[in-house]
């Protein structure tokens, strides 16, 4: 943020009431259309599926209903096992991409490191090439055999060359060699270095850093849908897209056993149980979001533009 | 993208023999901690670089990579014999640049509305909901579309009846998704530009307004003469790089909202979800391998020939 200008000298310098009027108009239909889509989801997930039957999905439900998450809840085991997955994938994954990414990244920014340039490019050149799906796909399952492994759901995303170039950026401009060289010369060895002086003064960077991974890692379902057959490993986002295509994954075995006949099982809320399915998965998402996008619009300009 | 990776990532492999091993003990530290993420690297990025060979082996999953036999060109005959090759070229491009020329519109538009507005809480608030739609999945997305578009959607139930419009069944009309994707991928990643953009603007130097202002310059010819001059290095740069990932498409936009309709399949199947489609519901490694033959090496060589033009255009903006 560069210094603000005194309000008088700017008095003049700025849009007109009026169209500063119309642009905030503008701005608030827009924000609408960015949110309404996820209010709709979210009151068609407590219509009654009758009054769904004849208004359709509406933004004003003429009969309220949450039975749709008692159902869910009751048969929760696949939504609690989903949401299991998908935050042990995010809390392993991000801590070990931190780790991964600053283990690559410190290195490659030492200038004291002679093939820093050759290691650099090394990663870099993962950008401008890629052997494609094929190959990588055959590779994880003939050649390693994670199919239905859930390391899967970690290991392929541990390290992108983007984020090795946000933290390499970072540790060019933010630690200078004069620092480690002192603790060089007290005798403190690199790997002590890393930890009691690198980490400390690189908090900006590992929690960009940190924020990426974390989002990734919650968003994905690209990996499940690849690598995973086996229910128990289903993340969050790869179950709500199998709610997405058919209704009867929800509708599990586990229902009947608790005592639902078949006859319940036909009326249950198809349209409505996928749409609270969708507010579940999204939720946590929401919440988190006034905190963390302001970290994330900060780690973004540190890789995006000159400083 | 970002633009300020630095120059000095060109390789410069001057190998002296014994040089290697000196720096290997001097340095063996930084060796050590560089060793696992650079075997991770190894796995996940370069042994399917080389595995991109099997676009010209008739692969079976028991010879593997190294055994299975040659097949020369054959593999890329059926590929551009058939209607795919042509439909999911034109596709992945087409829809590349509508994205490009419309997120540069819009982004920079936004932005710098947003930079004028007086009040700035309303600003902050406006691009935090904007920007809203970037962090949620390609999945949460189609469940969004699915709720207006279905045919007890928004759309046919609550719209089209109160503006006397007919009833359309989306999901099987393909005439329409040329219109619905590049709406929906605007709606999701225009935030992304926007924070670039306002970030350009913020590093623009206030003494040029200032000086601008004494002159008597309106607002209107400050952004034309000074806030977009300013931006149109990163708008170039912005632009190339996209235009060297054109060979390149977002699998999740693509499988993800269209929900797999064979119906849209004219309008919506791209490169990513073709070599998809072939790998694991027609298990066709042939046509697939040869498609990603075809994006890896024409991507390439794209992104090679955008970082060349910017080069030419501002040498500090190559990312290599």
């Amino acid at each position: 943020m560069k210094t603000k200008p005194s309000k008088s000298s700017f008095q003049s310098n700025s849009i007109s009431h009026v169209s500063n009027a119309i642009f905030n108009a503008v701005f608030i239909i827009y924000c609408i259309v960015c949110l309404a889509p996820l209010l709709l989801v979210f009151m068609v997930s407590i219509t009654s599926e009758s009054s769904l039957v004849t208004n359709g999905y509406s933004f004003f439900p003429s009969e309220i209903s949450f039975s749709t998450y008692k159902y869910l809840f009751m048969d929760s085991e696949k939504l609690f096992r989903a949401y299991g997955i998908t935050i042990g994938a995010c809390i392993i994954g991000t801590f070990f991409s931190v780790l991964l990414t600053m283990m690559y990244a410190y290195p490659i920014s030492r200038k004291s490191f002679k093939y820093r340039n050759f290691f650099s490019f090394f990663m870099f050149f993962t950008m401008l090439f890629q052997g494609g799906l094929v190959p990588w796909y055959i590779l994880y399952t003939k050649y390693l055999h994670l199919q239905n492994n859930p390391a899967v759901l970690v290991i392929p995303a541990l390290l992108n060359a983007f984020n090795v170039l946000i933290m390499k950026t970072f540790f060019n401009t933010n630690l200078p060699d004069s620092i480690l060289e002192s603790a060089r010369i007290d005798g403190a060895s690199e790997f002590r270095i890393f930890y009691t002086i690198v980490v400390p003064l690189s908090t900006p960077a590992i929690a960009t850093v940190g924020l990426f991974a974390m989002l990734a890692y919650w968003n994905d379902w690209y990996l499940c849908l690849l690598f995973i057959n086996d229910a128990k490993y289903y993340n969050i986002q790869f179950s709500m897209y199998q709610a997405l295509r058919s209704v009867e994954f929800l509708t599990s075995s586990h229902a009947v056993s608790i005592g639902s006949t078949s006859s319940e099982l036909a009326k249950l809320p198809a349209e409505t149980l996928r749409m609270a399915m969708a507010i579940l998965g999204i939720g946590p998402i929401i919440f988190a979001y006034p905190f963390f996008q302001k970290y994330f619009i900060k780690g973004l300009t540190i890789g995006a533009v000159k400083g | 993208m970002f633009t300020n990776v630095d120059t000095t990532l060109k390789p410069k492999l001057t190998k002296r023999p014994g040089g290697f091993l000196k720096e290997l003990v001097t340095n063996r530290a930084m060796f050590l901690m560089l060793l696992p993420p650079f075997i991770l690297v190894v796995i996940n990025y370069y042994l399917p670089m080389f595995g991109i060979i099997i676009a010209f082996k008739e692969f079976n999953y028991q010879d593997g990579f190294l055994h299975s036999p040659w097949s020369g060109i054959k593999n890329f005959e059926f590929l551009f014999k058939s209607d795919a090759a042509w439909r999911i070229t034109r596709n992945t491009i087409g829809y590349n640049l509508i994205f490009i020329v419309l997120n540069l519109f819009f982004a920079v538009t936004i932005a710098l509305i947003l930079n004028e507005l007086k009040n700035k809480v309303a600003a902050k608030l406006y691009q935090s909901v904007i920007f809203l739609p970037y962090f949620l999945s390609w999945v949460v997305v189609a469940y969004l579309v699915l709720a207006i578009l279905s045919p007890e959607g928004l759309y046919n139930k609550s719209i089209a009846p109160l503006l006397n419009l007919t009833a359309v069944d989306w999901y099987t009309q393909p005439q329409y998704w040329p219109f619905i994707l590049p709406f929906v991928n605007l709606w999701k990643n225009i935030g992304y530009g926007i924070v670039i953009y306002l970030a350009g603007i913020t590093g623009i130097d206030q003494e040029y307004y200032e000086a601008a202002v004494l002159d008597g310059a309106s607002k209107l010819q400050q952004i034309r003469s000074i806030t977009i001059p300013f931006l149109v290095p990163l708008m170039i740069v912005t632009t190339i790089m996209a235009l060297g990932n054109i060979f390149r498409s977002d699998f999740g936009l693509f499988y993800q909202v269209p929900m797999q309709q064979g119906l849209l399949q004219d309008t919506t199947d791209v490169l990513d979800t073709y070599i998809y489609n072939a790998l694991i519901y027609s298990g066709d490694l042939g046509m697939s391998s040869a498609a990603g033959f075809y994006q890896s090496i024409v991507g390439f060589f794209l992104v090679l020939f955008a970082n060349w033009s910017v080069g030419k255009i501002s040498a500090e903006n190559k990312i290599f």
